[in-house]
């Protein structure tokens, strides 16, 4: 028998970016919140040896174990699944502050278009634009709507940038200026100004210059450490929950963390959450958390994996098409990119941030014409400087060996002259693209692992292809002596990183019937359940998602207030 | 300067103050606002120990016995075949050292001892079915196990071939057996071929990569030769201008100096 503690206000399942932002937002209104994270406890002094390529990109220092938990997938469902038995496609959150610890830090808004993507497609182009299988839905709320918490998230995390010039109308400036303009983001912008196009700094959360938010929360400029993607940032610098909103909810006294609980059901009776049953992962005890309200922010496959588990929610069915717990799991289509080859040049590509870049959205959404085109959307084009790591790049032009000496020297050789421009397209939603449980491969407790039908489509083959050519032209226009850029596509994979950008299966609308949660991400079929996250997307837009899962959040934690005051459905 | 400074070559006394600039710089001493960063706890607080050299072949110094020269789980055959298929993959020339003298072999045996060479963090878990590419590895064999078998077979390839043992071929030769492992025209039943061809050249950039820590990368010369400076506190300085050499560091200096 599961020990029963007593009752909260409120239980948030995984403590990232959503059940962050929602515990701070709620403690600081008075409520009791309990957070459950599975992992373990994090803090910036335990970055101290982070410089370490091995221990955190190639190893996976920071993300989910897979040897206790992983997904399966198949291209279809005539395949067999199989389990994603080592890192590859993306890299899944472990341990307080989830993956937004070790995210680049790119906040893009999505566009005022993404939110109303069918309509605004079917007004200009025509029903027939959008293939029969293809599920896209606008989201039940506008960009304009969401503003405010999109303004809300980045004046936590002190967001730095400029006016995107073909992005959606803010209420006020970034708060912090753009980060340093690096010679070879100099050259890109210069090459998109000639081709007439609209370059701006990428939105950053590492910061340009040292920021306190209206919370208090002071933190330390940016050092281009060139150690950000996958790693933890040992200055603090990078907004992740663990630095800006969890200790902003610890201050309250209002917020109780659980570490090393791994929540594996939602207990509902009649329609409404009672709680959470979680194991302890230290002793392997079994403990009932009782709460008034439960808000679901375990990332997307969690989010959708608790609710079938759960029994809570109605599971999709793709033959019919009907229920929508698992509905519209879309990804980024992130491989339609250019690499540049530069013989007079050396650049300091050992040198970035997580979010140093420069950006464009001429062919993102429908800032450009899709007549003639046999796709929709389109996706943001950047040239990034991260830091390029030894061990992971080395980039030579094609044609070359793959090993012995050949590779030896052009490797060395090219290490600091190439440059690349990469996209991230939009994924469209479709009937077969869902997530359900896996029928056969179990977690380390005996639960069913979450289980992936996706591929890629026409739609995305000619999309990549397209911003492809699109990176080579400016690539070309930069002077880069030997352009390579993608030229097929190709089918989904498990192995190659992607992105962890991964959407849908709770999505949000404006109807019951074909949405799972409202503009609140309150469960339709469960008043007061939240569930919060990048699960909610109807579909992806052409940026990284995390802005707009901020906002979500935002908006969520004002629902849940509202929620404790009146009862009932939001809207 | 402190005392031990003085034992330093004038190379790493150069380090030492960058690092110190640095630290005045950055966050922790400008603008007033306290940051609890990984350094900030750290800062004011004498080296614990005394510095080692990082590098022993400095300031005239005797070489230390390097004492991660030695094997964890290869036995000697297997890490001279290790050895010389590495350096194939990665050899030496002219300018830079490759594989052999940046001790890939080392890294790789270290590695096999450990979680990486158990998948200790991998899903290991039943049933095993054969997948589509797309799928990823489906096998049920551990990455050491991988090793010993691969080593064996191309021990067994290089003797039906050539009729000596993989170490005893020319390197053109070697070659050969290395490209009929990474195309497959080698048919195993218990391991792919090619797929123990990739793990070989990804440990072996790995090891020539990763921080010396790991027992590969001797003395940094990875990083040197293609202009990477390892662990560095800080690019402020550098990040908007032109291409600038930087003698690299380690993570050992990272720690002995703070
Ligand atoms: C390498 C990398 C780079 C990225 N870069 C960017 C970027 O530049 N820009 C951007 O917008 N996005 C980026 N992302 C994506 C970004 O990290 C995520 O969008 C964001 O962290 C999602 O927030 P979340 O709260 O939904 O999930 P997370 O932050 O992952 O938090 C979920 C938490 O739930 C916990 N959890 C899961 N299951 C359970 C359970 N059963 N019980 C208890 N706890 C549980 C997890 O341990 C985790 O702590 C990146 C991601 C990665 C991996
Ligand atoms: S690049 Fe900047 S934000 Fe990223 S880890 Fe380094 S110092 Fe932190």
């Amino acid at each position: 028998m599961a020990k029963t503690l007593p009752k909260t206000d409120v239980v948030i399942v995984g403590v990232g970016w959503a059940g962050g932002i929602i515990a701070s937002e709620l403690t600081k209104s008075g409520l009791n919140v309990v957070g459950l994270e599975r992992g373990k406890e994090r803090k910036t002094e335990d970055y101290f040896m982070v410089h370490d390529e091995l221990r955190y990109a190639l190893r996976y220092e920071l993300m989910q174990d897979l040897s206790k938990e992983t997904i399966t997938f198949r291209s279809n469902e005539k395949i067999r699944a199989l389990p994603m038995r080592q890192y590859g496609s993306f890299l899944i959150g472990d341990g307080l502050g989830g993956a937004g610890v070790h995210w680049n830090g790119q906040t893009y808004r999505f566009l005022p278009y993404d939110f109303e993507i069918r309509s605004k497609t079917v007004e200009k182009y025509g029903k027939g634009k959008i293939p029969a299988e293809m599920t896209i839905q606008d989201w039940g709320i506008t960009y304009d709507e969401l503003e405010p918490y999109y303004d809300k998230f980045e004046t936590m995390a002190g967001i730095s940038g400029e006016e995107n010039p073909l992005g959606g109308k803010r209420s006020n400036p970034y708060p912090t200026p753009p980060m340093k303009k690096t010679p070879a983001m100099q050259m890109f912008a210069e090459a998109a100004g000639r081709l007439k196009l609209n370059p701006y700094m990428v939105p950053s959360a590492n910061l340009s210059e040292n920021y306190t938010n209206p919370d208090g929360i002071s933190r330390a400029a940016c050092q281009y450490c060139g150690y950000c993607e996958r790693f933890g940032c040992e200055y603090g610098a990078k907004a992740d929950p663990v630095v800006t909103v969890i200790p902003v909810a610890n201050k309250t006294g209002n917020f109780q963390i659980r570490t090393h609980s791994n929540v594996r059901r939602i207990m509902h009776k009649g329609g409404k959450a009672t709680g959470v049953l979680y194991t302890d992962v230290t002793t392997g005890e079994e403990i009932v958390q009782p709460a008034d309200i439960v808000v679901v922010t375990s990332y997307v496959f969690n989010n959708v994996r608790l609710l079938l588990l759960s029994e809570l929610g109605r599971p999709y069915d793709p033959a019919t098409g009907r229920g929508v717990i698992g509905r519209n799991y879309a990804y980024q289509v992130i491989k339609g990119s250019a690499i540049g080859f530069f013989e007079k040049q050396q650049f300091n590509n050992f040198a970035g941030a997580g979010a140093l870049g420069v950006s464009l959205d001429d062919y993102n959404g429908d800032n450009f014409d899709h007549s003639e085109l046999n796709f929709i959307h389109g996706g943001v084009v950047s040239l990034g400087q991260t830091g390029a790591r030894p061990i992971q790049n080395n980039p030579v032009p094609s044609g070359t060996a793959a090993w012995g000496p050949e590779f030896k020297t052009k490797s060395l050789h090219y290490a600091n002259r190439a440059l690349s421009i990469g996209t991230q397209g939009a994924s469209m939603a479709y009937k077969h693209h869902f997530l359900d449980l896996d029928p056969v491969y179990k977690d380390v407790y005996g639960d069913s692992l979450m289980r992936i039908t996706f591929d890629f489509e026409q739609q995305d083959r000619e999309m990549s292809k397209f911003l492809a050519e699109r990176c080579s032209e400016i690539m070309k226009e930069m002077g880069a002596d030997k352009v390579d850029y993608l030229k097929e596509l190709g089918p989904y994979e498990i192995m190659t990183y992607q992105s962890t950008h991964n959407t849908g299966g709770v999505m949000m609308g404006s109807e019951p019937d074909a949405s799972a949660v409202n503009t609140y991400s309150q469960m339709w079929d469960a008043d007061n359940v939240f569930v919060v996250g990048a699960s909610s997307f109807p579909q992806n837009a052409g940026y990284n998602p995390t802005s707009t899962v901020g906002a979500l959040a935002y908006r969520a934690a004002e629902g849940i207030l509202k929620y404790k005051d009146k009862g009932g459905l939001l809207v | 300067m402190d005392r031990s400074d003085k034992k330093k070559s004038p190379e790493q006394r150069a380090v030492d103050r960058s690092r110190r600039k640095f630290l005045v710089n950055t966050g922790y001493a400008l603008g007033g606002i306290v940051v609890g960063g990984a350094l900030g706890t750290l800062i004011g607080r004498k080296p614990a120990a005394k510095p080692a050299p990082a590098n022993p072949r400095e300031a005239g110094q005797a070489a230390p016995a390097n004492y991660n020269r030695a094997l964890m789980f290869f036995n000697q055959e297997q890490f001279r075949i290790v050895e010389s298929a590495t350096e194939r993959i990665f050899p030496e020339d002219e300018n830079n050292p490759g594989a052999k003298s940046l001790g890939v072999a080392f890294f790789i045996d270290h590695q096999l001892a450990g979680e990486w060479g158990f998948n200790g963090r991998d899903y290991m878990s039943p049933p095993f079915y054969t997948g589509e590419k797309e799928q990823g590895y489906q096998g049920r064999l551990k990455r050491r196990e991988i090793f010993e078998i691969g080593l064996r077979e191309m021990d067994n390839f290089s003797m039906t071939r050539y009729e000596k043992s993989f170490v005893e071929l020319t390197g053109e030769q070697q070659d050969e057996v290395l490209k009929a492992f990474e195309s497959d025209e080698v048919k195993l039943t218990t391991i792919s071929a090619g797929g123990f061809f990739k793990m070989l050249r990804s440990g072996t950039l790995e090891g020539a990569y990763s921080d010396p820590l790991y027992g590969g990368n001797l003395d940094m010369n990875g990083w040197r030769m293609r202009g990477y400076p390892g662990n560095q506190m800080s690019f402020t300085a550098i990040i908007d201008k032109e291409f600038t050499e930087i003698e690299p560091a380690s993570l050992q200096d990272h720690l002995v100096s703070h």
